[in-house]
């Protein structure tokens, strides 16, 4: 059903610190990996090794440049499914393969009813599902079903691969429907923000913002090299009118 | 938005079948339009000729073609899926309509009741169409409140030219549609022309700011791309086509459309029998085409909120 359901039991997601987030797309590669055998999988490449190679990835991170009165300020960030409360590209699915999860929010594309119309990717302001043009149908994140909830895993890998890989501790991920978990306090304190809430998608993931920078003194510090040895010294002065004869 | 000719035939040609429908069912009740056998039969090929040619081009448009079948199952939520069962519905009063039309000879009392329900059926399924550009409020330049009557202008105005040209080519007995044709024409223009004021006046609802959410530092601009080389959501969300261009070629498809198909109307008026049906041909020809390039700038025309992560500044 491409209805969406009136509230979910958790609403399970990311929570994304642009902080920490180093820009070094191990979330990206790793989500590639783990998908590459996962639920959706493949995560088709086409003309991997040739002049114009595209591909199928859940995750991509662009690195963006502010610019403002105090100077620039360089954040790394990462973009993938926002598992949205109010999720236009489920709604939009004429077959039933789009829908999101009642008992926790995820938002999954079933691949056998998929026509592969791409309208579901036309109604996603994030950008987050790609076409494959290799089986036909529309893939995107999802949230590694198949990692959190697999029971042949260890406790500690029950994450999503993008969270398990992160080496700056970017990425957390748990209930943001519950107000006493971690991702939700972190949401809290560090005043956790929705992408694009204008345009109303309700959007589970949340972004924490960088932290207000620390002002740098500009007293005391040397800004330029100090002048180079000149002809007040009794050597270096007989060098230097030596040399400029 | 990037523009794919199979869903540009699709619109254009179904839009114009469904439009000859909604003539021929008007037609018919008003008693305007003769139960002639001949041009029942040919009006009816071209009608559903049009609207399956279009709906087959639209499954080109797929991934999996054969399990399009599928599509008619979301009726609750989704415009696509309720444009099919509408689109394969219509078929049902128009066969009803077309047997009493082309077979029995008939399409008065009765059989016009058929033909008022295959009009609106018809018109309703243009409508759907149309709403499925127009509810996708990632793209401002379809969310906009004149797209359905575009589309349904566009359709009726190619009916009206369409059935015109089948009336003067067929000598059917019968007022050629000429005045009704002119009418839709002006109608047509006028809301094309609001609907492009409209969009050219729209306010930026979104910016690299609020998308990222960086925006309370300042000016957001992307330093490096996610990936080296174009990817799917690029392709497909990002064309878009220069303003200098995007004017003349909305020149072009006004000339094509509106402006060519009128005069031809009005040259048809002055010219007799048979000799008419070259102007009212040429007035059908012209305005088809020039839809279809009303359709193409439709969606180079279209500006996706997603360019807003790839360098776009405001949507």
């Amino acid at each position: 059903m491409t209805t969406l359901p009136a509230a979910t039991d958790k609403k399970l997601g990311l929570v994304i610190d642009l902080d920490t987030c180093v820009g070094c797309h191990a979330c990206a590669v790793n989500c590639k990996q783990w998908n590459s055998g996962g639920e959706m999988a493949p995560l088709t490449d086409q003309d991997p090794y040739g002049s114009e190679p595209s591909g199928v990835w859940f995750n991509r991170v662009h690195t963006y440049e502010v610019e403002a009165e105090d100077g620039g300020r360089t954040v790394h960030f990462p973009r993938s499914c926002l598992h949205c409360e109010n999720a236009a590209c489920v709604t939009v699915c004429p077959t039933g393969a789009s829908y999101k999860r009642t008992e926790d929010g995820i938002v999954l594309i079933d691949e056998a009813l998929c026509i592969g119309c791409k309208l579901c990717s036309w109604a996603c302001p994030y950008g987050a599902r790609e076409y494959d043009g290799h089986s036909g149908t529309m893939k995107k994140c999802t949230l590694c079903i198949d990692r959190i909830y697999n029971e042949t895993l260890s406790e500690d890998e029950r994450v999503p691969a993008c969270v398990s890989t992160c080496p700056s501790s970017a990425r957390h991920f748990g209930d943001l429907g519950d107000p006493t978990s971690k991702v939700s306090k972190l949401v809290e304190e560090r005043g956790g923000y929705d992408l694009m809430p204008e345009s109303n998608y309700r959007p589970t993931n949340k972004y924490l913002p960088p932290r207000p920078r620390n002002a740098v003194p500009r007293s005391g510090a040397p800004t330029e090299l100090p002048p180079a040895p000149g002809s007040d010294q009794p050597f270096l002065g007989w060098l230097d009118r030596l040399l400029s004869r | 938005m990037h523009p794919a000719y199979s869903v540009i035939l699709f619109t254009t040609a179904s839009g114009a079948g469904y439009g000859l429908l909604v003539m021929l069912g008007i037609g018919a009740a008003a008693e305007w339009l003769p139960a002639d056998r001949l041009f029942g039969f040919v009006a009816f090929a071209v009608a559903l000729g049009a609207i399956s040619f279009g709906l087959v081009a639209s499954a080109f448009h797929l991934g999996r073609p054969e399990r399009m079948w599928r599509a008619f199952s979301q009726w609750r939520s989704s415009w696509l899926s309720r444009e099919g069962v509408i689109a394969v519905a219509t078929y049902v009063p128009t066969g009803i309509f077309g047997i009493g039309w082309v077979i029995l000879g008939t399409n008065h009392s009765a059989w016009s009741i058929a033909g008022l329900a295959t009009a609106g059926f018809a018109a309703v399924t243009v409508a759907c169409t149309a709403m499925i550009y127009r509810s996708l409020t990632t793209i401002p330049q379809w969310d906009n409140a004149w797209v359905v009557a575009n589309y349904l202008a566009l359709s009726i105005m190619t009916g009206a030219v369409l059935v015109n040209a089948l009336i003067e080519l067929t000598v059917l007995p019968a007022e050629p549609a000429s005045g009704v044709g002119s009418i839709a024409i002006v109608v047509a223009y006028l809301i094309k022309r609001l609907y492009w004021r409209a969009i050219d006046t729209e306010k930026p609802r979104s910016t690299s700011g609020t998308a990222t959410g960086l925006g309370r530092f300042g000016t957001v601009r992307q330093l490096i791309a996610p990936h080296t080389e174009e990817n799917y959501v690029m392709r497909e969300m990002g064309y878009r086509v220069a303003r200098k261009h995007a004017a003349k070629l909305r020149t072009m498809a006004s000339v094509a459309a509106f402006v060519l198909p009128m005069l031809c109307l009005a040259v048809q008026t002055a010219t007799i029998r048979p000799w008419a049906a070259i102007p009212a041909g040429l007035a059908a020809v012209s305005a088809l085409v020039g839809v279809l390039m009303e359709r193409w700038l439709f969606f180079a025309e279209a500006r996706h909120v997603v360019t807003l992560f790839y360098g776009a500044e405001k949507q």
